[in-house]
């Protein structure tokens, strides 16, 4: 059930259904007790009438019989209530009745109020025993005739009832759609949104519709200030791709117009720097993209394999450099990361970092560490180290040292911290003791 | 002409040195606004290629200091931010003129010629005196109808006194004008190239002022 108003209207039916049979029952189970008093009190009435007339000796006992009955046939009302009447003697002859009296006795040897079946139909009795004169005086009516009125008074209150029922289900159906109408309102106002607009919502809320409101306001502002910023990054991607784009266009030029060899031969070996530079740079979009965005399920691979294989990776890229990378990594060492793909982005920037600020001839230390459910990765190179008034803005994205070389592309660090932070855990750069800079990637453990 | 290239990118910036080398113009490549600072406190050059986005700063906020600051150097400046906005600011900047990224390194070399035709007060792209006339463009003369062609010392030397006949340059500012920072001034230098010019255009069309420089001779001499 999807509609809100189908729902609605279906409770509301249900409950004015529930209350309306309560209201029934209730009414007919009143009407019953209280028929019954009011009847068993003219019962009691009667007989006692009968008895004292007949006591006084005022009228003669086959006569009495009849007052107590009451006058002959009611034909006004369906419900020809009468009393029956018999008198019976102590020993057990019957003295006399009613004219609708029904032939059997009405009750036994009993005092006061009885239910009885006489003739196959059930009565209600009260008996009184006169005993000057060794009489029983019984007045009954039939059980028949009070439950006929009950029934009435009950069909009373349905039939009204289910002949207003449509009435009161459109006027249901038609109030829960009114009630209902900010919500239209408001689903209208969003709906006519154009996709790039991402103010708040205006429309003056219910109190009910406001929390939901706010809620798609708070959206709103974040999705502006992620796409803001992915825009910046767009921007400042572009920017940062046309820049060696027109260093390889200058140097083509200076290529196909060289009129010596010497000149064409650095134009192609500045190509080719730039190239490799270019294609580091696009790997690093990628990689900031992914660090910052895709979640990735996590091979698990530990850590230390990691290591290894980064390690082996940019060998080459040290030897060029003539830089050793040393790495210390326990034998057997199973930690395993979250996510092995992020931890092998931050650690192969940092690592290419170090080695690109690393000296000729120097080592590039790669450590891991366990203490108390962290993994601590250091990568510590002998290079100037980054420069203080630097290091506060040193991983922010495209930020590029004044005295970096013109090798980096300011996005190394960034990739790395991004990733740090998406292992849920924190990267440190630090001096280095001895000259050099430290950068500590420390890493929760998930398991081992 | 010395110009000096402010540009962080290698690539590029060894790519506009040499371009511009083979154009004709002495350039001089620095990487941030600190050694662009210096760099115009030290030398006389005749141009800036300056590029925006430098690593400790703005090239914008470089050349608005120096335009404060009085210098009114010809300045060319390049971005890969070239939306119309960006053009506005760096032009209102004190930019004389504003290339994007990528760009065509002959549009450099042709702007920078038109900055130093205009910074000179001049309209026309060639230069006349005594019957020689010097195209910047392509490095080349005429004499008389003849056509000439130079070496680009040669040329950078000739366009130098051209640049305002009558005016006495001497030996240091020629070499100046010859030589960048990267390169050792040979001792002689310009006297071999003021001789290979004689041969070329006669030996009395350049003047030797004893003990004080060069100049072309007054229009009609020769």
């Amino acid at each position: 059930m999807n509609s809100i108003r189908l729902r609605l209207f279906l409770i509301l039916m249900l409950a004015t259904g529930f209350v309306w049979l309560s209201g029934v029952v209730w009414t007919q189970y009143s009407t019953r007790a209280e028929l019954r008093r009011v009847l068993d009190a003219r019962l009691a009435e009667a007989a006692q009438m009968v008895s004292s007339l007949i006591s006084d000796r005022r009228i003669d006992i086959s006569e009495a019989t009849d007052l107590a009955a009451g006058p002959q046939p009611n034909t006004v009302s369906g419900y020809s209530h009468r009393l029956s009447c018999q008198i019976w003697s102590l020993d057990g002859t019957l003295v006399g009745r009613s004219g609708g009296a029904p032939q059997g006795r009405l009750a036994g040897n009993v005092t006061g109020f009885a239910n009885t079946m006489v003739d196959g139909a059930e009565w209600r009795v009260h008996t009184v025993v006169n005993a000057d004169l060794g009489l029983r005086v019984m007045v009954g009516d039939s059980l028949a005739v009070r439950n006929r009125l009950v029934s009435d008074v009950t069909k009373g209150l349905i039939l009204p009832a289910l002949l207003i029922l449509p009435a009161l289900a459109a006027l249901i159906w038609l109030s829960v759609g009114r009630g209902l109408a900010p919500l239209n309102r408001m689903a209208g106002a969003l709906a006519a949104r154009d996709a790039s607009d991402l103010s708040p919502l205006e429309t003056p809320l219910r109190d009910e519709l406001r929390p939901f409101g706010a809620a798609l306001n708070g959206l709103f502002a974040r999705v502006a200030s992620a796409r803001a910023r992915e825009r910046d990054f767009t921007a400042f991607a572009a920017h940062e791709l046309k820049t060696p784009l027109a260093g390889l266009k200058t140097q083509a030029q200076i290529a196909a117009m060289a009129e010596d060899d010497d000149t064409r031969r650095h134009a192609l070996a500045q190509i080719q720097t730039s190239v490799t530079r270019t294609d580091r740079l696009a790997r690093q979009l990628l990689d900031l993209t992914r660090a910052e965005t895709v979640r990735d399920d996590g091979a698990s691979v530990s850590a230390a394999t990691v290591l290894h294989e980064i390690a082996d990776d940019l060998a080459r890229m040290a030897e060029t450099k003539s830089v050793e990378i040393r790495p210390e990594i326990p034998d057997r060492d199973g930690t395993v990361i979250g996510d092995a793909a992020l931890l092998s982005v931050a650690l192969r920037n940092l690592l290419e970092n170090a080695i690109q600020a690393a000296p000729e001839g120097s080592v590039v230390d790669l450590s891991l560490h366990r203490d108390s459910g962290n993994l601590r990765i250091a990568v510590k190179d002998r290079g100037p180290g980054i420069a203080q008034t630097d290091r506060a803005r040193a991983t922010e994205r495209f930020y590029r040292g004044a005295d970096a070389g013109a090798q980096g592309s300011g996005l190394g660090l960034a990739i790395a911290a991004a990733a740090a932070g998406r292992l849920g855990g924190t990267l440190t750069l630090t001096p280095r003791d001895g000259g050099g800079e430290c950068a500590i990637l420390v890493l929760p453990v998930t398991g081992t | 002409m010395r110009v000096l290239i402010v540009e962080d990118d290698a690539t590029l910036g060894d790519g506009l040195s040499v371009g511009l080398r083979l154009a004709g113009f002495t350039p001089d490549l620095v990487t941030t606004c600190a050694d662009a600072r210096a760099a115009l406190d030290t030398d006389d050059f005749g141009a800036m290629v300056l590029d925006v986005m430098l690593p400790d700063g703005s090239g914008r906020d470089l050349l608005a200091s120096l335009r404060e600051q009085g210098v009114d150097l010809p300045v060319l400046m390049l971005s890969a931010l070239d939306q119309v906005r960006d053009r506005i600011t760096g032009l209102d900047a004190g930019a004389d003129d504003y290339l994007g990224k990528p760009f065509d390194l002959d549009e450099v070399t042709a702007r920078l010629r038109a900055l130093s035709r205009r910074s000179e007060g001049r309209a026309q792209p060639q230069s006349h005196w005594n019957g020689l006339t010097l195209d910047p463009s392509r490095m080349e003369g005429q004499l008389n109808g003849a056509p000439l062609r130079f070496s680009r010392r040669e040329f950078a030397i000739l366009s130098a006194l051209m640049d305002r006949p009558g005016a006495i340059l001497d030996r240091a500012a020629l070499e100046d004008r010859l030589y960048g920072w990267q390169e050792g001034v040979e001792s002689n230098a310009v006297e071999v190239h003021i001789h290979n010019l004689r041969a070329k255009l006669g030996t009395r069309f350049i003047q030797t002022v004893r003990g004080v420089g060069y100049r072309l001779a007054p229009e009609g001499a020769p």
